[in-house]
């Protein structure tokens, strides 16, 4: 099922779909959204092929809701006891030809809805082919990590990135995804349904979203319980034009550049001796050598400064925001890191290291400048 | 019909008075009123865990609880409703009815029904204290692995795996209990097809219990000693697969679904023929689809692991033996309404819970097919679209039931009748509050809300729908104080019941209400499904049901036990094994605190075996004095 | 809907310890049920993980010859419950003594010869945290250890009735139902021992 999809904010609904949603009120409060992160507010084409099936089964199933409910009603009210009438009812035990009806009419419909179910299944589990951008994905305790394999930069190093996903529309990307540390649940609800990242396994998600969406952002979060910040482990991907994708790629795969003077310098010492315990830049110096420091524990923070938002999408990413995150990142995000073991890896937060405001300035000055 | 009091003939006198009776107690129906007890106690517990979650989510960025209280009282909310509310009160119901409706004395072993229960109550208080003593389990009631083995300074998985363990152990112990009474303790005459439906569902319930919770044990015992002994059953670095868990508890989990439903499917089975004044439309129809839904439960436990990649190929054949279960619950809910039809239906309370349920319930049954639509799934899985459905099952289906059925059998416990205007307050509150709460969770789940989570954002369009839901679950809490207050009140200000109020159709009415310790004077004959309603009524040419003439009985119409009636003696041994044995997963649980837990378990081990040893050599009935 | 009342009663007027005994045996079978399903899901866990050896020692490390010799002792414990069971209903306490003694020794052994493969694993390096396959092993057999060790308790409960001479029918425990649990428990260890000693794929 094809539908035309228009520019803006009004969409044409195909026939089908007008008569789709008919039977009542409810039905379209669960039909349609215009809502950011809803599942009924398809953007790609596997959430809209989801969406469609849906759609069909919704039918479906309000139509046997409406028969069964209508039949218990109607039997309530005229079978109900009625003082004139002192005759006891028939006793009637049951009857066959019936049960067999009843049993086989759920059967047909089901093995109808069970067609196209199994045939989008089936479409949508099938590998990616074509011109494919490829994206790892790693789930971690609480942010997300992007990294795309065929973007290279100059040495070699493929693209990272974290919590902000950009894709090109019209083309499908591929998401190659696992898990650092527990099971996630990668979940962009109008670019498609969710998929689990599990530790020590692999699993893979098409999307292949509209061409008419470039610009938009489009936010999705985790979705299996993940322990304390669960609930503020979100994401944002920004839909791009193919040519404004190559852009960003291309800024993206450029060094941070190391600053030599004013606050954001005294910021890069603090980085080098603090921050990068756990975060990784890739940084140029002076003399143009391009080297990369800090361990790859938390977000990569070389384009920290592009990203709109911080903390997995907890804040809008302004210097406010990021003075306050580091003088206390449990204030924004529920975190543990007092139970960080770097002996195997398990990190659960960012620390407060009690920096002074001078020292927190000169972050805040580093970071946001690294566009 | 008059009953005589045959305690001269009992060899003893029974013992009903003060704590100690109860604590000794190994009488089928005390035991059935102390898991009602107990459950609606622990009701009020997981109520307001739900109440807090819900106080929390009123508004975005709720500030009530941190992350941390959200996380335990989510997860307790979700354990204690499961193993301390419905099971307990299926199991009180199961108790006190199954001896009744079958003609039998008590169950097959009143001992082992007894330390059921204890090691019921135990297990449940430990799991609770775990709020007072080192925080509560936090991983959810699915305690997924590898979060559950991940974070092993805190104990509060331990308490889970430990608690959910012991738990297990005591269904096991009553689901074989009721196995065996049913299989050999029928009155003369009662066959398995004359049986009533709430046993026949009973004994597929009993069935799936046994079945199903030795595979979560072996589960539970796998997190423990990763969390404990330093095995990698879950370890992905070491090449354990966190997705063992999830088969483990799914095998047993979606069982456990219909262990919670198949129940209240029963009393309704039983509610509405009496109260349209026609049997059950389809009985064998009814009986075989519980049967049906039981085998089928255990093949469909992967439709809850849809996103996990499992694969297209088992992904498809998972969803369509979801899509089949639906069949035999369709029949079950045809057959229903077939019975209100062309009845004289006396709509009151416990009617009313009954048609709330197949109401709520085809809600209910609908999502969980729409869970079989593979791809639908994928968009509706972890979300609290999820969490509608299946309170939409679970409360609208399964609570409902069970509730009907306080109203209905309560005057059997009490002899005396609820409050009618109360028990109807009480239905059009839930009913509404029901509905306001969780009809409004499929939208929020469809429109991106996923479940679990503590909080919100603006700007995502949750907070109507989130407000709705939290004045709704007020609205329930409302009803359910109404539903306490005419509990409460009945025992002494209800009028009398009688023996049989609602000119009823089985067995269990034919006696005393409240019944005499031995159940029934004189073993009824059963001749017919319906035995009762068969001793009142004929039917004329029409099919139509007449009276009999007074006094028409065939003969013969009781049994005479040759030796008397033997009733098993009180004893203290179940609850001192239950609670050697719970004393002893305790230290388990603290077992990493070195040695508080070691010493814990000595001591729980040496209370074991007294009360082990101590029911062993003890006689099932002691000499009469 | 007229019943023969002779089929009525015949179930009905069974004696109150045979039934008592009939009620036993079925919530024994039960219980064995469940077993079932324990140790199938134990089992399960082993194939799953019967070649994440994780670096460390796997299936070559079974010394199938000892473990051979332990198992047919297993077995024979079996025979000499069939015999206890018989001598206790030919009312020969004596002689039934004499057997469940043997049965539980036979079981001791059975318990002794794994303590001592244990150890001689763990030497060579596989313990409870090596790899999954040592976890599962460990679990497997040693939760089929503890089910011998609890029916050796049960046996010498058994032991110690009957020297007091309260081992009657009217008793919970009787030589029937721990005969059917031993008989169990050493099915289980057959299957067990085909499917993680012998069958290594």
């Amino acid at each position: 099922m094809q539908r035309p999809v228009a520019n803006g904010g009004g969409r044409r609904r195909s026939l089908t779909r007008t008569l789709a949603v008919v039977p009542g009120a409810l039905l379209l409060a669960a039909c349609s959204s215009t809502l950011p992160q809803s599942s009924l507010n398809p953007k790609s084409a596997e959430a809209r092929q989801i969406d469609d099936l849906w759609i069909l089964v919704l039918v479906i199933a309000t139509i046997v809701f409406v028969i069964v409910e209508a039949a218990l009603v109607f039997a309530i009210f005229r079978f109900r006891k009625r003082k004139d009438d002192d005759r006891e009812p028939k006793q009637i035990h049951g009857n066959t030809a019936l049960e067999i009806v009843w049993s086989i009419i759920p059967a047909v419909i089901l093995a109808a809805v069970a067609v196209p179910t199994l045939q989008t299944l089936f479409d949508l589990r099938s590998p990616a082919e074509g011109d494919v951008v490829n994206v790892n994905v790693t789930g971690h305790q609480w942010w997300w990590e992007f990294e795309y394999p065929d973007i290279l930069d100059d040495q070699g190093r493929p693209l990272t990135t974290a919590n902000e996903l950009h894709l090109p529309v019209g083309k499908t990307a591929e998401l190659k995804m696992t898990s650092a540390d527990v099971i996630h649940s990668f979940w962009v609800p109008p670019l498609g349904g969710k998929r689990d990242l599990v530790p020590g396994r692999e699993t893979f998600i098409k999307i292949t979203p509209d061409a008419d969406r470039a610009g938009e952002q489009i936010p999705g979060q985790c979705a299996e319980f993940c322990w304390l910040s669960h609930a503020d482990m979100r994401m944002l991907v920004f839909l791009q034009t193919e040519s404004d994708f190559a852009a960003w790629a291309a800024s993206q795969t450029q060094p941070a550049d190391i600053p030599t003077d004013g606050l954001a310098a005294s910021g890069y010492e603090t980085f080098t001796a603090v921050c990068a315990a756990c975060h990784q830049a890739v940084v140029a110096g002076p003399g143009g050598t391009v080297s990369v420091v800090g361990e790859a524990l938390a977000p990569d923070l070389t384009h920290f400064g592009s990203r709109s938002t911080l903390g997995a999408r907890v804040a809008s990413n302004t210097a406010e925001h990021l003075a306050q995150w580091i003088d206390n990142p449990s204030d924004f995000k529920a975190m543990a890191p007092d139970l960080n073991d770097f002996g195997t890896g398990r990190i659960l937060g960012m620390p407060d290291y009690g920096l002074g405001d001078d020292e927190i300035a000169g972050l805040v000055a580093l970071l946001e400048g690294w566009k | 019909m008059a009953v005589t009091t045959r305690t001269e003939d009992l060899g003893y006198t029974p013992n009903t008075d003060g704590v100690w009776s109860w604590i000794t107690t190994v009488d089928h129906k005390r035991i059935g009123i102390m898991y009602a007890v107990s459950a609606l106690v622990f009701s009020l517990v997981g109520g307001l865990e739900a109440l807090l979650i819900r106080t929390q989510l009123a508004g975005p960025n709720g500030t009530v609880l941190s992350a941390d209280a959200y996380n335990q009282l989510f997860t307790m909310h979700g354990i204690t409703m499961v193993f301390a509310v419905i099971m307990p009160i299926a199991a009180a119901f199961q108790n006190y009815m199954i001896p009744l409706q079958i003609g039998a004395r008590d169950v097959a072993f009143p001992r082992l029904n007894a330390f059921a229960y204890w090691l019921f109550l135990f297990s449940v208080l430990m799991l609770t204290s775990s709020f007072f003593l080192g925080g509560s389990p936090d991983g959810a009631w699915t305690g997924y692995a590898n979060l559950s083995t991940q974070v092993t300074e805190y104990v509060r998985m331990d308490y889970y795996a430990i608690g959910v363990q012991l738990l297990g152990i005591a269904s096991i112990a009553s689901s074989a209990n009721f196995i065996a009474t049913i299989f050999t303790m029928r009155a003369p005459g009662m066959t398995m097809m004359r049986m009533p439906v709430f046993t026949w569902m009973s004994l597929v319930t009993s069935f799936l219990l046994i079945l199903s919770l030795p595979v979560i044990g072996v589960g539970l015992w796998q997190m423990f000693f990763d969390r404990n002994f330093g095995t990698l059953f879950y370890a992905a670095q070491a090449s354990g697969d966190p997705l063992l868990w999830q088969h483990l508890f799914w095998v047993f989990g979606h069982p456990e679904v219909y262990v919670l439903v198949l129940p209240s499917m029963g009393i309704v089975s039983e509610i509405l023929p009496t109260f349209s004044r026609k049997p059950l439309f389809g009985y064998s129809f009814v009986v075989f689809s519980g049967i049906a839904i039981g085998f089928l439960g255990f093949g469909v436990w992967a439709h809850h692991m849809f996103t996990a990649g499992l694969g297209p190929v088992a992904e498809a054949g998972f969803g369509i033996t979801t899509m089949l279960i639906a069949v035999p619950t369709g029949v079950k809910i045809f057959n229903w309404i077939a019975t209100l039809w062309g009845g004289k239906l006396t709509l009151n309370t416990p009617m009313l819970f009954s048609i709330g349920f197949i109401a709520m319930f085809v809600i209910g049954g609908l999502s969980g097919v729409t869970h079989a639509i593979v791809p639908a799934d994928t968009q509706q899985h972890d979300t609290y679209y999820v969490v509608a459905h299946f309170h939409y099952v679970l409360v609208g289906g399964a609570a409902f039931g069970f509730i009907a059925g306080v109203y209905y059998w309560l005057p059997k416990w009490t002899g005396k009748m609820l409050n009618e205007k109360l028990g109807k307050w009480h239905f059009w509150l839930m009913f509404l509050g029901f509905n306001l709460t969780f009809g409004p969770m499929h939208i929020l789940g469809l429109n991106g809300m996923p479940r679990r989570t503590y909080r919100y954002p603006e700007g995502l369009g949750f907070e109507f729908w989130n407000g709705m839901a939290t004045i709704g679950s007020f609205i329930i809490a409302l009803s359910m104080l109404v539903f306490i207050w005419n509990v409460i009140r009945t025992p002494r200000k209800g009028l009398p019941a009688g023996d049989d109020p609602w000119d009823a159709r089985t067995i269990e009415w034919m006696t005393a209400s409240p019944p005499a310790v031995h159940n029934f004077d004189r073993v009824p004959v059963v001749r017919h499904l319906d035995e009762l309603w068969h001793r009142k009524y004929g039917v004329d040419e029409e099919g139509r049901a007449v009276p009999l003439p007074d006094g028409y009985v065939e003969e013969p119409a009781f049994i005479e036990e040759p030796g008397g009636i033997h009733m098993p003696s009180p004893s203290f041994y179940p609850m001192i094994a239950a609670f050697g044995l719970v004393t002893l997963g305790a230290g388990l649980v603290f077992w990493s605190s070195g040695i508080l837990g070691v010493g814990m378990m000595v001591i729980g081990a040496g209370i074991l075996m007294w009360g082990v040893f101590g029911w062993a050599g003890e006689p099932i009935t002691r000499e009469a004095h | 809907m007229a019943v023969a009342t002779d089929d009525v009663f015949e179930e009905y007027e069974e004696s109150t310890e045979d039934r008592l005994d009939r009620t036993r045996k079925t919530a024994m079978w039960i219980w064995l049920g469940s077993e079932v399903f324990f140790f199938g899901a134990m089992i399960s866990t082993f194939l799953l993980y019967r070649n994440s050896t994780n670096g460390g020692p796997g299936a070559e490390i079974f010394n199938i010859p000892f473990t051979s010799a332990s198992s047919f002792i297993l077995l024979m414990s079996s025979l000499t419950m069939v015999l206890a069971d018989s001598a206790f209903s030919r009312r020969d306490q004596r002689q039934g003594r004499i057997w469940l003694i043997g049965t539980a020794g036979l079981g001791l052994t059975f318990l002794a010869g794994q303590i001592f493969e244990f150890t001689e694993f763990v030497d060579q390096g596989l313990t409870l945290s090596t790899s999954p396959f040592g976890s599962a092993f460990y679990l497997l057999t040693g939760f089929h250890g503890a089910h011998v060790a609890i029916g050796v308790l049960m046996l010498a409960m058994l032991i110690a009735f009957s020297l007091q001479g309260r081992l009657s029918p009217d008793h919970g425990m009787n030589v029937e139902l721990v005969a059917l649990y031993w008989h169990f428990v050493d099915i289980v260890w057959i299957v067990i021992f085909t499917v993680v000693y012998l069958i290594q794929i």
